[in-house]
């Protein structure tokens, strides 16, 4: 089976510092896999270059089929985005920025869509109620609603559990639970373990810059989740030391 | 990184080239009737306005260039270009203001070729701000070759929109309007003196941009090693 | 995956997305009427300061009305025009824009044109209040035309420096260094078009004028959406 997302060999500098280095990673359709990293590891610059809105210095990137950057249009129309900005308009109603984004997504005819999508993130009855009105938690709803509403295959989220409080937090991952469910693909950058423990199936650790180890939630016991991250960076570390500075 | 040593005699010549230049200009070009000594101001506010408007373009087309390849190198010229062009614009400021004020016992004129100059100048300023203002440097540089190249365009047309007016700056070649206040008739030795300027001061700008650029490189050096040490 | 009733197009068309963006500008201006209502104030304050600080009448004194109008068009349009950048750096709706499947000149294009109308609308409000309090009718078909080729050039470029100066860490203060020595040509052409028409000179006069002014947008706007791509693609 082909990856659905497949890097290879990814570099990305910003002046002096490389904060990819040789990455690679490789994502099979259907999987949610959690990007585990400290601040700093490059998570963030991961996910902005796999959406499009970053260019590699080096490296293989494909998506759905087609190659970044070359191909970024059609990459575009197979990616939703959910960032710890919300991407939203405070002056227009849920409403109307689901309508906005679907047009440019190049959909037509899809009112019922919009209502739909409302309902599944729970705000139908907000549909009309202006953006800047919602609590935090709400924008991100609404924020995965925009992502989702031209059907991409698969969904990027960086650390969208950024401010949310427990509640608003615990409804966010039902409705990533419920949109993964539907054979999507699913890449979550998160520092935050033991919600990322109960969501993904497959977590990677971004240490320096690189992807360093993989491991399927079966695998895992039971609230491991932490130690492993912390043994895959203290190996590492502990690597670097004996070979002294890299 | 050693001095090149090309770059070693490039500065020699300089060096000889300016001193030979000042010579001309007191020795061997005349003194000018009507205006007298003062005129002399004008070989080398003539040649630095030239290369100030020529270094414009060069910062235009390295911006064109790191645009469609994305070379660094490309950006260094343009800073280069545009650093050392804000001195030489500086100098044409200056010395049209003292080549005025005997003359037309002003200061400052509003005529379309001083007022260009400096809005030039102004231009050249303003893409320093805006580089100074960013800090992700790949998009620095990409503001940068931006903006040199809207400035460059913009400024022509400025120009031509000024120059609509009535002038009052002595259109010393190619005016046709005699009573134009400071207008004088070149001699021969004049225009040896002023071609040979304009000359010098082309070289003493490709020193110094090459200067500049040198300087680039290394403090890219700087960098990279404090990262390196940091990791 | 489709689901009933919508279809996802290759790349979204050029006018649809241009059009979205535009519609989407004008309701959000027309909720929150910040943008306007700034731009308007600020107009009508730079009016006031300008009559307590020279003496004007636009009867004798055209050609300095022309200028004053001109300088409050310029300085609400920057208002307008960092704000309006403002508002997609700030939410990372930049991003949101940049994310879709669209040219990135139907962007440009939209905003701009978002820009203009804005303007526009400003500049329709300023010109009969002007004239009420000058008690002079200032308005006539030469100037508005006047009005809306200036201010397309003005917001053709304006568009893609305020799309830069809104990364930078002094945004507020960058737009106008850039933008203002490099509108000079059309201000210029606008305001003695502009000076013409309120003198009462024909026409055909002012040609020179209003070709340069056509030149001139054209020229700005064409450069400008060649390179808007540099300006927003990492």
């Amino acid at each position: 089976m082909t990856a659905i997302i497949e890097v290879r060999n990814l570099i990305k500098r910003f002046g002096h510092k490389q904060v990819l280095r040789q990455l690679n990673f490789s994502v099979q359709q259907g999987e949610f896999v959690a990007l585990l990293g400290s601040n700093g590891a490059g998570k963030t610059t991961l996910l902005r270059i796999l959406s499009s809105l970053s260019k590699p210095n080096y490296g293989e990137i494909q998506i759905a089929g087609y190659f970044l950057p070359g191909q970024s249009a059609q990459v575009r129309k197979k990616l939703g985005v959910v960032s710890h900005l919300p991407l939203l308009y405070g002056d227009l109603s849920a409403e109307e920025n689901l309508k906005f984004y679907g047009k440019l997504y190049g959909l037509s005819d899809f009112q019922n869509h919009i209502e739909e999508i409302l309902k599944l993130v729970g705000l139908l009855k907000r549909k009309k109620d202006l953006v800047r009105t919602f609590s935090r938690g709400m924008q991100q709803r609404l924020a995965i609603g925009r992502a989702i509403i031209h059907d991409p295959e698969v969904l990027l989220l960086d650390e969208p559990h950024t401010g949310l409080d427990q509640d608003a937090a615990n409804m966010l991952d039902t409705l990533l639970q419920e949109i993964a469910s539907r054979g999507r693909t699913v890449v979550m950058t998160s520092h935050d373990f033991p919600r990322v423990a109960n969501l993904a199936t497959r977590f990677d650790v971004l240490y320096k810059g690189k992807i360093h180890a993989s491991k399927l939630a079966k695998d895992l016991p039971q609230h491991g989740l932490l130690a492993y991250y912390q043994s895959i960076v203290d190996e590492i570390d502990a690597e670097g030391g004996k070979q002294g500075a890299t | 990184m050693k001095k090149l040593t090309t770059l070693r005699i490039l500065d020699i010549v300089t060096l000889v080239a300016l001193l030979g230049a000042t010579a001309m200009v007191f020795f061997y070009a005349p003194i000018e009737r009507v205006m007298g000594a003062v005129q002399k101001v004008f070989y080398f506010h003539v040649a630095a306005g030239w290369v100030g408007m020529l270094s414009f373009l060069f910062a235009a087309i390295a911006g064109i260039i790191y645009l469609i390849k994305k070379s660094k190198i490309w950006d260094l010229v343009g800073v280069a270009a545009v650093e050392i062009g804000i001195i030489f614009i500086f100098i044409t400021i200056v010395t049209g203001s003292i080549w005025a004020r005997p003359i037309w016992n002003t200061w400052w004129t509003w005529d379309p070729r001083l007022t260009t100059v400096t809005i030039m100048e102004l231009v050249y300023v303003a893409y320093l701000m805006l580089r100074q203002g960013i800090d992700d440097p790949e998009r620095r540089s990409r503001f940068g070759a931006v903006y040199a190249i809207v400035g460059f365009l913009s400024v022509p047309l400025t120009f031509f929109s000024i120059r609509i007016f009535r002038t009052i700056h002595p259109v010393v070649i190619g005016g046709s309007d005699p009573s134009a206040v400071g207008t004088f008739d070149m001699t021969a030795t004049m225009f040896q003196t002023m071609m040979v300027s304009i000359v010098v001061f082309s070289i003493l700008f490709i020193d110094l941009v090459w200067h500049r650029i040198r300087l680039g490189k290394l403090a890219n050096q700087v960098e990279e090693l404090k990262f390196n040490i940091q990791d | 995956m489709q689901k009933g009733g919508s279809k996802v197009q290759p790349k979204t068309s050029f006018f649809k997305a241009l059009f979205a963006v535009v519609w989407k500008d004008l309701i959000a201006e027309l909720r929150g009427k910040e943008l306007i209502s700034a731009m308007l104030v600020f107009a009508l304050l730079v009016i006031f300061i300008f009559n307590f600080a020279l003496e004007l009448d636009p009867k004798t004194r055209s050609a300095l009305t022309a200028g004053i109008l001109w300088v409050t068009i310029i300085f609400a349009g920057n208002l307008g025009l960092n704000r309006s950048m403002s508002v997609e750096k700030d939410r990372g709706c930049l991003d949101g824009l940049l994310l879709a499947p669209v040219d990135r000149t139907a962007i440009y294009f939209g905003k701009s044109i978002a820009n203009w109308i804005f303007m526009l609308i400003v500049a329709m409000i300023v010109l009969p209040i002007y004239s009420i309090l000058y008690n002079t009718n200032i308005i006539s078909p030469a100037l508005i035309l006047v009005i809306i080729l200036g201010s397309e050039g003005y917001v053709a470029i304006g568009t893609l420096l305020a799309s830069m100066a809104v990364q930078a860490r002094t945004r507020d203060i960058l737009l106008p260094i850039l933008l203002f020595p490099v509108i000079l040509p059309v201000l210029i052409a606008a305001v003695k078009a502009s000076a013409g028409i309120l003198s009462g000179f024909p026409l055909t006069d002012l040609q020179t004028w209003f070709n340069l002014l056509i030149v001139y947008d054209i020229i700005f706007t064409s450069v400008a959406f060649m390179v808007f791509d540099s300006v927003v693609e990492e």
